[in-house]
Parts: structure tokens; C-alpha cells; sequence
């Protein structure tokens, strides 16, 4: 069984007429932990909408790869249904569905399987207890007054509980203070596995030091400028982006291997 | 919209004038004094209420169709007849009942026996039972629930000291129709402290012949007693006859409380023009709890009208409508007694290129000083054909009153939408989901059948499935 999960080949898409994402290239295999930076505008929501089937977002390029197979045109349920989870920068607000209700309706659809109410209840147990979340949470409607830090989390359990292949997490640490950042961030860690594989789209060098990335790619005018470890994370919070931006690279630094 | 109506009535008197012959004529055609006089023979009235039918049979000539909020164009007055002539129609096969509601009576799961008593057919069932082992308990309690017809001959000196005191011939076109030609509905009376924690239901009264499109209920609830009338059929109810002008009045006494909720789920070709008024006395209680989802067109406002200190108001309401539906419904209180306070919670659903408009009324008199009020209602159009609009109106007459008030009007939203799929829950799903979620507050006040069905339209009108 190959380990590759993701493929993303030359992916150029765009929002109404304006082009965003230009020419992007990523491979994400099992047990990876991926992640993305760029200054604001690069693209990198774009991106994990774009993975994700996000219906503004048209895809004008390129090709998305999932387990072997192009999902381009797969709609949103679907691509879930497939194992890509995607953690909302901006997650939203359902009133009147609870916490809980919601998720066994996903986890229904995700795993194909009927949940019933007893072992649902218990498996939301779990996790909530996983990621030291109140058991209040669950009758609570779906993020509905919730604070910044309260979605995140929520988003966190949500991954928990529908246990994705790929999860993209978009600014899952951004507003939140250095607490609530590591709480997230231990969530996560103890998500990660060898079964699956991770996109962390950030701002912030903490939550990387919690989750020790494998890669870390710089998104700059909707192409990869430039990919590395660690270290070039680290350059990139001492030095800015200005050396990745458009005009200072030459196409080799975006070659297509696809 | 009483102060609405009220500068029509103006209006009116100068048109009318003109206008006098030619409704005179087209009154001969279709509802004549003749037509009246039999239907209240067949009922054998006492004369007074004869003579009530007859005056109100002038009023309704005289009266014009109202010609703001829904377009009822369409309703065909000069036939108008043809509605009231007892309800030949409701005893139709079933065989003949449109292949469209057939298919939601099936989707409902809709026994076979209860289908056939939805078109008229049939005896009446399960709820026989309930309502003579309800009636023997109510009795020793000197509860009165019966018809209207019997209840004018058998407790004629109440009735005719209640009845349409509230609402008036003179109030629209519609009441006097009503006044006029009405028949079938029920007649409760609840003795003072006495409280009936049952609630009454008056669907398995609706199957009974002779009853339907022109129903009265009364309602009378002397101090201090209490008691939950539960109104309509929890299915929808298949006529020809596509008139129904009912009229409800509702007296609470000194310190009594009263609900009533009603689910209005006619059939898609109903002209459903109801009025239902509620006097409430001091430390009273009204509590109206109202979901309109059938109908071609409803224009429905229930009234509240506080005149004892301290009386309260509560008006809980859903409105559901799809392609072809026209409802304009939305609640209208009236304070006019210090320190009385109301409550109105309306919820709103437009989809197909559905109309659901709320147009709401909040008065107060000088004397109401300490009032509170709060109007809460909120509209959802599924997409860009429907429409919505709220129209919430009030008239103060006293700045000692404290007024909440929220109004809002949206479309479901992509990204809400978008954020529940990328859950793996499917478009239909998650528009149903959101929905759901939307009327979620209303639904937890409606009776459990009630809200069972509200759930199975939302899931049958977005997802195309029951369950």
C-alpha cells in the first residue's frame, strides 16, 4: 500500500475572475506533517478551500490527487466522505444544532455507518475528555456563542471524532493566546499518526515548535517558493517573506516533477 | 393592522356608495338571504342567531375584499356560494383526492384508514375513544367542550353574550362572510379554578360532517382556570372547496391562562383567511402557539388584547412557505392596561420562490404604563426566488413602555452550507440541518406531533425524504 495521499500538480484556480492559486505543487504522504506560510494574500485559505471543493473557488489548472485519484470536480460531502478534513479559520455558526447532534450526523456520513445514540455519546465522551474540552460543550449549539478559542477547539474535536486521512488545519492557532495555542496544539499532536497526514497553515512558529513539522513550504503569490524543514521556518520568522516574493525567483524554483 | 383596517372602513363607506348595485347584484348571485335562512334552519338556531346571520349577510355585501397584503385576486367572491354550501365536497372519494397530496399523505406514512377520513370518508377512530373518556372526566368537572351548533341551543345565554363580541361582523370582509354563513368549530367553557391539564383537541371535530370551511371556536376560561386547546389536523386536509374564513375567540378571565396551538396544513389551493382575537384579563395568560404551512394563501394575525393589569401575552409562530405559497401571517398585541407584557418569537421560511411575509402589530394605550414587550422575528429565504420581508408595525401611546425589539431577514448561508459538507453531510442535509436549526426554538413549543410533522415537511420540502 503506497503511502502517497495527496498530489496537487500545477493547480491554478480563481475566485470570480481573479487568479489566486498559480501553478501549485505538493506531494503529502501518511504520517507527514506539512506546513504552510506566506504572507497574508498569498493563498494560502485559498488553498486548503480549494482542496477542500470550496464552490467559489474554480480550478482552471492543474490536477488534485487523492489516493490515486483526481478529485477536481468531487463535490464538498464527498471529498469528506473520502477522509479530507478541513479546520475553518472562521468556523461557522449553526443555531439550534447541537454539538453533538451535528457531529453524529457527520460521523454517520463520514463512516457510512449508523451511529447510535449510546456508543456516539460515548465515543464524544472520549474525545472531549481527549482534548480536555467540558462535557456541557456537546448539548451546546455548534459554535454559537462560542469564543476564538472555543471554535478552534471545537474544530479539533470534530477532526477527532471523524478521524480524517488528511486534515487541513487553516490558522487554527491564529487569535489565540499562548495557552489555548498549546492546548490546541497537544490536541493535535495526539491526533497525528502513521494512518495519517497533516497541513498546517500558519502564522506563528509556536505552534510548530508543539508539532515539529516534517516539511515547511513558503506560499508566496499563489505558487511554493520555496520548501525546507524546521529551519527554513525559522529563517522565515527572522527574515519576513521579502526574498520569496515573485520577482526575485526564477521558474526553476517552481519546477513541475508531475 | 385593527388601526389598518379601521381607515379601510373609511375609505370604504365612500366606494361603497357608488358601488352599492353592483355588489347588490353580485351578491344576488351568489349568496342571498335565502341561503341563509336554510342554512340556519338545517341547524335549527334559535332566531337571534338568524337574525345575526342576516345582518352580518348585509355587512359582507357591503364590504370590500381587502387589497393589501396577499393577492387574493384569484378568489372567486361572485361565486361564493359555492364555498358555502355544506360541505358536499368533504365527503369526495378519495380516488379523487389530487395525486400530488396523495403522495405526501404517503410520505407522511398516513395509514391507509386515516387517509380516507382526511377526505371525509370514513367514521372517526382512535380519537372517539379519547374524546368520550376525555369528556366524562371534563364533565365531573363542569367543563363544558362541545360543538358550536349544540352548544347554541344547549348554552344559548353564554354564547350569545360571547359570541363574535370579539370579532365583529364589522371587522372585515371576512368576519362578516364568517357571521354570516358560519358552522361546525367547538365551544369550551372551563369553570373558574378549574384546570384541564389535558390538552383539548379538536381535529377528530373537524372530520365531522357539515363542519370546515366557516368553523367558530369559543373559548371561554372563567378566573383562574387553565387550560391547552390544540386546533387543526395534524395532516393535510384535501377540499375542493377553497375558502376557509374560521373565526376564533378567546376570553381569559382573572388569572387564568390559556394556550393554543394550531398547525394550519391545508392543502396548496386554500384561500386561508382566519381571524382569531383573544381578551385577556387581568394577570391572564395567552399563550398562542401557530405554524402555517399550507395553503395557497393565508392571512393570519392572531390578535391579543391585553385589557386587565398584568396580563401577559406570548405568540410563538412558524410559517413554512414553498412554491405557489403566499403566507403573510405574524402576531398583533394590544396593551392596554398598565404593566401588561407580551411576547412574540416568529420564525420564517421562504423556498421555491415561496412568500412568507410577517406583518406584525404592537399597540399600546395611554394606560398602559410598565408595559414590556418584545418582538423577535427572523425570516429565511432557501434561495433567490423566495421571498420574505418582515412588517412589524407599532403604535405608542404612552412612552412608559419598554419595547425589544429584532428583525431579520436573510438568505441560508453558502458558507454555513459549505462548512456542513465539508463534513461529508450532503447539500439537501445540510440545508435541512440549518433550517432545523432556524426554527428549533419554535419547534420546542409545539405539541410533539406537531413538531414531528414540522421536522417531516422540513425533511420531506429539502431532502425530498421522510425520516
Amino acid at each position: 500500500m503506497a503511502k502517497k495521499l495527496l498530489k496537487i500538480c500545477n493547480l491554478k484556480s480563481k475566485v470570480e475572475d481573479e487568479e489566486i492559486l498559480n501553478g501549485i505543487n505538493l506531494e503529502v504522504n501518511k504520517g507527514e506533517i506539512h506546513v504552510i506560510m506566506g504572507p497574508n494574500g498569498a493563498g494560502k485559505s485559498t488553498l486548503a478551500n480549494v482542496l477542500m471543493g470550496h464552490p467559489e473557488h474554480k480550478i482552471i489548472n492543474g490536477e488534485i490527487e487523492f489516493e490515486g485519484e483526481n478529485i477536481n470536480e468531487l463535490a464538498v460531502d464527498k471529498r469528506a466522505k473520502k477522509g479530507i478534513f478541513l479546520s475553518f479559520q472562521y468556523p461557522q455558526e449553526i443555531p439550534g444544532v447541537t454539538v453533538e447532534n451535528f457531529l453524529r450526523t457527520a460521523k454517520t456520513a463520514v463512516s457510512g455507518e449508523q451511529q447510535s445514540i449510546f456508543d456516539f455519546k460515548f465515543l464524544l465522551e472520549e474525545k472531549m475528555n481527549l482534548l480536555d474540552i467540558d462535557q456541557s460543550y456537546a448539548d451546546r449549539y455548534l459554535n454559537k456563542g462560542f469564543s476564538g478559542g472555543e471554535k478552534k477547539k471545537n474544530e479539533i474535536l470534530q477532526m477527532a471524532v471523524l478521524e480524517p486521512k488528511l486534515a487541513i488545519l487553516d490558522e487554527t492557532d491564529s487569535g489565540l493566546d499562548v495557552d489555548a495555542t498549546k492546548t490546541v496544539a497537544e490536541g493535535i499532536k495526539k491526533l497525528a499518526s502513521e494512518d495519517n497526514a497533516m497541513i498546517i497553515i500558519t502564522h506563528h512558529n509556536q505552534i510548530l515548535d508543539y508539532l515539529q513539522p516534517d516539511y515547511v513550504h513558503v506560499l508566496v503569490d499563489g505558487r511554493i517558493a520555496k520548501s525546507g524543514d524546521m529551519e527554513l521556518a525559522k529563517a522565515i520568522e527572522k527574515e519576513g517573506y521579502a526574498e520569496y516574493k515573485a520577482e526575485h525567483l526564477d521558474e526553476s524554483n517552481s519546477k513541475t516533477n508531475c | 393592522m385593527s388601526e389598518k383596517t379601521e381607515v379601510k372602513d373609511v375609505d370604504r363607506s365612500l366606494h361603497d356608495e357608488k358601488n352599492e348595485e353592483k355588489h347588490r347584484y353580485k351578491a344576488q348571485k351568489g349568496l342571498t338571504p335565502e341561503v341563509i335562512r336554510e342554512i340556519s334552519r338545517e341547524k335549527n338556531e334559535p332566531e337571534w342567531m338568524l337574525e345575526f346571520r342576516l345582518k352580518a349577510l348585509k355587512i359582507y355585501q357591503n364590504k370590500e375584499v381587502p387589497t393589501w397584503g396577499a393577492d387574493i385576486s384569484d378568489l372567486d367572491m361572485d361565486n361564493i356560494i359555492t364555498y358555502v354550501r355544506p360541505d358536499a365536497d368533504l365527503e369526495s372519494d378519495w380516488d379523487q383526492v389530487p395525486e400530488e397530496i396523495k403522495n405526501t399523505f404517503d410520505a407522511l406514512g398516513i395509514p391507509e384508514a386515516e387517509k380516507e377520513s382526511l377526505a371525509g370518508v370514513g367514521a372517526q377512530y382512535d380519537s372517539e375513544v379519547v374524546y368520550h373518556n376525555l369528556k366524562e372526566e371534563l364533565v365531573e368537572q363542569g367543563v363544558i367542550y362541545m360543538d358550536m351548533e349544540n352548544a347554541v341551543k344547549e348554552h344559548e345565554e353564554i354564547v350569545r353574550e360571547h359570541f363574535m363580541k370579539l370579532i365583529t361582523p364589522n371587522d372585515h370582509k371576512f368576519s362578516a362572510l364568517h357571521g354570516a354563513v358560519w358552522s361546525g368549530g367547538s365551544f369550551v367553557y372551563v369553570p373558574a379554578g378549574v384546570d384541564v391539564d389535558i390538552p383539548l383537541q379538536s381535529y377528530f371535530r373537524q372530520n365531522a360532517p357539515g363542519s370546515g370551511q366557516f368553523e367558530h371556536t369559543l373559548i371561554i376560561l372563567e378566573e383562574g382556570a387553565n387550560a391547552h386547546f390544540i386546533e387543526g389536523c395534524s395532516a393535510p386536509k384535501y377540499s375542493v372547496n377553497n375558502l376557509h374564513a374560521g373565526a376564533v375567540e378567546l376570553f381569559v378571565n382573572k388569572g387564568a391562562k390559556l394556550r393554543y396551538s394550531t398547525i394550519e396544513n391545508w392543502s396548496r389551493n386554500m384561500y386561508n383567511l382566519n381571524t382569531k382575537r383573544a381578551l385577556v384579563d387581568e394577570d391572564g395568560v395567552i399563550e398562542w402557539v401557530s405554524g402555517s404551512f399550507g395553503s395557497k394563501v393565508s392571512m393570519l394575525y392572531p390578535m391579543s388584547i391585553l385589557k386587565g393589569a398584568r396580563a401577559r401575552a406570548e405568540f410563538t409562530g412558524v410559517t413554512f412557505a414553498a412554491e405557489g405559497q403566499y403566507l403573510d401571517t405574524g402576531a398583533q398585541v394590544i396593551h392596554a392596561a398598565p404593566n401588561t407584557t407580551s411576547t412574540v418569537n416568529s420564525r420564517s421560511i421562504a423556498k421555491d420562490g415561496g412568500h412568507a411575509y410577517y406583518r406584525g402589530l404592537l399597540k399600546a394605550t395611554d394606560n398602559a404604563h410598565g408595559a414590556k414587550a418584545s418582538v423577535s422575528c427572523e425570516s429565511l429565504m432557501l434561495d433567490n426566488e423566495s421571498k420574505s420581508d418582515t412588517l412589524p408595525i407599532m403604535k405608542l401611546q404612552t412612552d412608559d413602555i419598554d419595547i425589544g425589539h429584532e428583525a431579520k431577514v436573510g438568505r441560508i448561508s453558502e458558507e454555513a452550507v459549505f462548512y456542513l459538507m465539508s463534513r461529508g453531510i450532503s447539500e439537501e442535509e445540510a440545508k435541512a440541518m440549518i433550517v432545523r436549526g432556524f426554527v428549533e426554538p419554535i419547534a420546542n413549543e409545539l405539541p410533539l406531533e406537531y413538531a414531528v410533522e414540522l421536522n417531516n415537511l422540513i425533511n420531506l420540502e429539502l431532502e425530498g425524504t421522510i425520516g
